[in-house]
C-alpha cells in the first residue's frame, strides 16, 4: 500500500473509530464504516490538513469510499 | 459555577452597551476575549479596563471580506475560538411601505449573513475540539414583530431558524447553538426615548422596568458555560415577561 493510502487509512481509523481491516478499497464511509454526513465533512477537512491540499465541495461529494479518497489525494498532491 | 478558564471567546459588537457587558461577564468567568466592533477606540478602552486576556479585533460586518477575516484574526490572537457571541446588530427602521431595498439588505447583511459567516468560520476549530458554544443575540421583536422593524424582525427571526438548524447538525460534536432574545434593555439607545415613550413601553412589561445589559450578559454566560452543555437550539427570552413565548 502506498504511503498516501497509509496516512489516509490512519485518519479514517482514528476519526471513525473502526478496525483497520474494515477500511478496504471499496469500503464506503457512510454505508460500511458508519460515518454520518458530518463525519464525511470532517474527514475531508482532515485530509486537507494532512496533505496540504484543497478539496472543493463538488470533488468532496465524489469521495464516497476509502479508495476514492486515496485516488483523489494521490492525484491532487 | 460557570468557570470559563482556558476558554476563548469572540464577542461582536463589543463596543456597545450589551456587547461590552457580555465581554466583561465572560472575562470575569475566566475566559480570554476577543473584542470586535467597527470602532477601535471604545474596544481598546474596554480591553485596557479588562487587562490581561483581552484582545481587540476590529471588523466591519457589512463588508464580507472583513467578516471572513474576523474568525481568523480572533483565532490568531487567542489560539482558537471556543465561544462565539454574535451580538452585533444594526437597525434601519422604516415603515414597510417606505422601506428601501437598501434598508432591508443592509440589516439582513449585518444581522443575519454576517452571523452565518462568523459561525461557519469558527466551526472547524470547534468540531476538532469537540467543544463549542455559539450564542446569538436576537430580539423579542423577532418573535412578536414590531411596526417599523420589518427588516430587523426578519433578520432576528432568521437567526433563530439558522441557529436551530446548526444546533441539529453539530449536537453530537459537543457544540451548542442558542439564542438570547432581549426585550427592552436600558442602553444609550433607549436613553434617547422621551419619558412618555418610556412610560408607554413599561405598560407592556409585567416587570415594569427595562432590563439591564448585565441581565443579558448573565444569560449569555450561562449558555456559554460547560453547565449548559445539554441546552441547544433554545431561545432564552430575557424581557421581564413582555412576551412569554
Amino acid at each position: 500500500m502506498s504511503e498516501i493510502a497509509d496516512r489516509v487509512k490512519k485518519i479514517v481509523v482514528e476519526h471513525l473509530g473502526v478496525e483497520e481491516d474494515k477500511v478496504t478499497e471499496t469500503a464506503s464511509f457512510i454505508d460500511d464504516l458508519g460515518a454520518d454526513s458530518l463525519d464525511t465533512v470532517e474527514l475531508v477537512m482532515a485530509f486537507e490538513e494532512e496533505f496540504g491540499i484543497e478539496i472543493p465541495d463538488d470533488a468532496a461529494e465524489t469521495i464516497q469510499t476509502f479508495g476514492d479518497a486515496v485516488k483523489f489525494i494521490t492525484e491532487a498532491s | 459555577m460557570f468557570d470559563l478558564a482556558g476558554k476563548r471567546a469572540l464577542v461582536t459588537g463589543a463596543s456597545g452597551g450589551i456587547g461590552g457587558e457580555i465581554a466583561k461577564a465572560l472575562h470575569a468567568a475566566g475566559a480570554e476575549v476577543a473584542l470586535s466592533g467597527t470602532r477601535e477606540a471604545p474596544l481598546r478602552a474596554l480591553a485596557d479596563e479588562l487587562g490581561a486576556r483581552a484582545h481587540v479585533c476590529t471588523a466591519n460586518l457589512s463588508d464580507p471580506d472583513s467578516v471572513e477575516a474576523l474568525p481568523k484574526a480572533a483565532a490568531e490572537a487567542m489560539g482558537g475560538v471556543d465561544i462565539l457571541v454574535n451580538n452585533a446588530g444594526i437597525t434601519r427602521d422604516n415603515l414597510f411601505m417606505r422601506m428601501s431595498d437598501d434598508e432591508w439588505q443592509s440589516v439582513l447583511d449585518v444581522n443575519l449573513t454576517a452571523s452565518f459567516r462568523l459561525m461557519r468560520g469558527v466551526l472547524r476549530g470547534m468540531m476538532k475540539a469537540r467543544w463549542g458554544r455559539i450564542v446569538n443575540i436576537t430580539s423579542v421583536v423577532g418573535a412578536v414583530g414590531n411596526p417599523g422593524q420589518g427588516n430587523y424582525a426578519a433578520s432576528k427571526a432568521g437567526v433563530v431558524g439558522m441557529s436551530k438548524s446548526l444546533a441539529y447538525e453539530v449536537a453530537t460534536r459537543g457544540i451548542t447553538v442558542n439564542c438570547v432574545a432581549p426585550g427592552f434593555i436600558a442602553t444609550a439607545m433607549t436613553e434617547k426615548l422621551t419619558d412618555d415613550q418610556k412610560t408607554g413601553i413599561l405598560t407592556q412589561i409585567p416587570a415594569n422596568r427595562m432590563g439591564s445589559p448585565e441581565e443579558i450578559a448573565a444569560a449569555v454566560l450561562y449558555l456559554s458555560s460547560p453547565e449548559a452543555g445539554y441546552v441547544t437550539g433554545a431561545v432564552l427570552h430575557v424581557n421581564g415577561g413582555m412576551a412569554m413565548v
